[in-house]
């Protein structure tokens, strides 16, 4: 049976049954609102709804064939994503761009660049490392090792992130954005420049999950369909 | 994860290795696996979280030891005693983030060498350890000199906030080659930053530190940049790769031009004596300008490598330096010279197998 997980609630969920039904693959969720059952009119196929964010946990263990979950959670949450997932489609929602914001008053800095320069001297004055709050550890040490900063610590924020700052847990943030709209609520800034990683919400086969014949061919008449 | 008999192999080849730093005069030492996270990260930066695996403990943080070199200091520093020559051997730890198909655990075996009167001694002793330990593997031997860098960027016509920006950096080539770009060029003044004014102070970073940070790049923008022919010699100094007598004299030339190079260059020349008097084939030693750069070490001085030839896909079999700035930092105000390398006797075993089936 090739399993095909799909985001099990919200907008993700709704924007995933827009996107193959409009293909002519209709999926929905069976039983009661409250029931975690997915349909989808191929015998062969089995939809498993459960969180965004487990998504690629499970297709890198092998335990999905196909999951629909976001370019920001495939790339922080797997080692090695390209050889362990592939990217099957981009569905053309849940665009997001993870970026560093700092205080929009910082009118000394712009780039990663002016960044690393604060780091060296907030360390030297206030005697600890500058730090950046977010919950995308890899993706944001990757980038700024990258670019060559020094002198920061990545806390851990699982959620209101942009309200660290405020809350004096942290002197600049990571996070995904879409409008900017809560950045600016909170008085924050992006650095300019491209972001970390534009993000979408995309299609991923898993390359470790065990592919029988039949899954194979469920494979190709689902690709067939939704014409990838 | 290594099967029993690999595992076996590896802690009698680590065994023999250890046998023979003993018989060097070292005294053995031991560190605990579970070393404080905050120490490491201090010291490394977050870059650490990417090789090193983290732990909670009731205390705090805690990291699988990535490497022995910072127990073995501090072990140094309770201790005492000039000078102390210490060897140990055990597992390691590593992430592995960026090449998964490398183990995650294996065995280093080290020689740590501190103070001495002679730098360039305790160097050629050290080097010449390694070296005649690792020659029947027929290894590619890799030298170069980060004291030579730092010496090059203290000499350079430059503000002495430029200076501390790019000594900070040494070790982050791409950085740094930005840095030396921004200080070369002449630079024009950003306009404000749009709303910025307007906003609220908010965190712990005051609008006072701004406004120093404003000021201090209004007078960034009126320095003058480095000079070409400085920058065209810093290029020179990092790409210079040559036999060590070559280097040594290509490095004398550019010291006539950055007269502040001198005594790194005269420290270069007496330690090539010194591993000549130790016997080592000086003549054909290879040093690199950019030798070392890109470790995450702190390295400040001589470092050297050997490697397996025609395979720079593999970590090398063998790593040393010296690491003064380093004992500074964990020393917290004392400093004693210090030198040492490490030794994976997996990479050891597996030189020598393949050095048997080439015969």
């Amino acid at each position: 049976m090739l399993k095909l997980g799909v985001p099990s609630k919200g907008r993700l969920m709704d924007k995933t049954f827009d996107w193959f039904g409009a293909r002519g693959v209709p999926m929905g969720k069976g039983g009661g609102e409250r029931e975690y059952l997915g349909a989808v009119d191929d015998d062969a196929v089995q939809l498993v709804l459960l969180a965004a964010g487990e998504i690629p946990r499970e297709l890198a263990a092998g335990r999905l064939h196909l999951g629909v979950t976001g370019q920001d959670m495939v790339r922080e949450r797997i080692v090695s994503w390209e050889d362990r997932v592939e990217e099957l489609a981009r569905l053309g929602f849940g665009q997001a761009d993870l970026i560093v914001a700092v205080p929009a008053f910082w009118a000394d800095v712009r780039t990663v660049g002016d960044l690393d320069s604060v780091t060296a001297d907030f360390r030297a004055r206030h005697g600890f490392r500058l730090r950046i709050a977010t919950k995308y550890h890899r993706l944001v040490r990757d980038y700024l090792r990258h670019h060559g900063v020094a002198d920061y610590r990545l806390v851990d924020s699982q959620g209101a992130t942009e309200g660290t700052v405020r809350n004096e847990t942290a002197e600049a943030i990571a996070d995904i954005t879409t409008t900017g709209e809560t950045l600016r609520a909170n008085h924050l800034r992006a650095l300019s420049g491209p972001p970390i990683l534009s993000s979408q919400a995309t299609l991923f086969r898993s390359r470790s999950a065990p592919w029988t014949d039949e899954d194979r061919a469920a494979l190709a008449r689902l690709r067939r369909r939704l014409g990838l | 994860m290594s099967d029993g008999a690999g595992k076996a192999a590896e802690r009698a080849e680590a065994a023999r290795l250890l046998g023979a730093f003993l018989d060097a005069g070292a005294t053995l030492a031991e560190a605990d696996i579970l070393q404080p996270a905050e120490t490491l990260l201090d010291l490394y930066g977050e870059d650490i979280r990417a090789r090193a695996f983290t732990t909670q403990g009731l205390a705090g943080e805690a990291m699988l030891r990535p490497d022995f070199t910072v127990p073995i200091v501090q072990l140094h520093m309770a201790r005492g005693g000039d000078p102390a020559r210490y060897a140990y051997a055990g597992e390691v730890f590593r992430r592995q983030e960026t090449a998964p198909e490398r183990p995650s655990e294996y065995i280093q075996v080290g020689f740590e060498l501190f103070g001495g009167d002679d730098p360039a001694l305790a160097d050629a002793e050290v080097f010449a350890l390694f070296s005649d330990l690792l020659a029947p593997l027929g290894l590619r031997v890799g030298t170069g000199d980060i004291g030579i860098l730092t010496a090059a960027v203290g000499a350079l016509s430059v503000s002495e906030r430029r200076r501390a920006a790019l000594l900070r950096h040494i070790w982050r080539p791409r950085r740094f080659r930005a840095l030396m770009e921004r200080f070369s060029s002449t630079l024009r003044l950003d306009p404000p930053v749009p709303g910025a004014a307007e906003a609220p102070e908010i965190g712990l970073r005051s609008r006072a530190e701004v406004e120093e940070r404003l000021a201090m790049l209004a007078r960034a923008a009126a320095e003058p940049p480095i000079p070409s022919e400085q920058v065209w010699l810093l290029d020179q100094i990092l790409s210079l790769d040559a036999p060590a007598p070559e280097a040594l004299s290509r490095l004398r030339d550019a010291a006539t031009d950055l007269p502040g190079l001198e005594p790194a260059v005269d420290r270069l020349d007496a330690r090539l004596g010194a591993l000549d008097a130790a016997g080592v084939a000086v003549e054909t030693l290879p040093f690199s300008g950019s030798h070392g750069r890109s470790t995450m070490e702190y390295y400040d001085g001589f470092v050297f490598s050997f490697s397996r030839p025609g395979r720079p896909d593999l970590p090398p079999v063998a790593t040393g330096g010296r690491y003064d700035a380093l004992t500074r930092k964990l020393g917290e105000g004392r400093a004693v010279p210090a030198i040492g390398g490490v030794i994976r006797p997996a990479a050891t075993l597996a030189a020598a197998a393949a050095a048997s089936g080439r015969a």
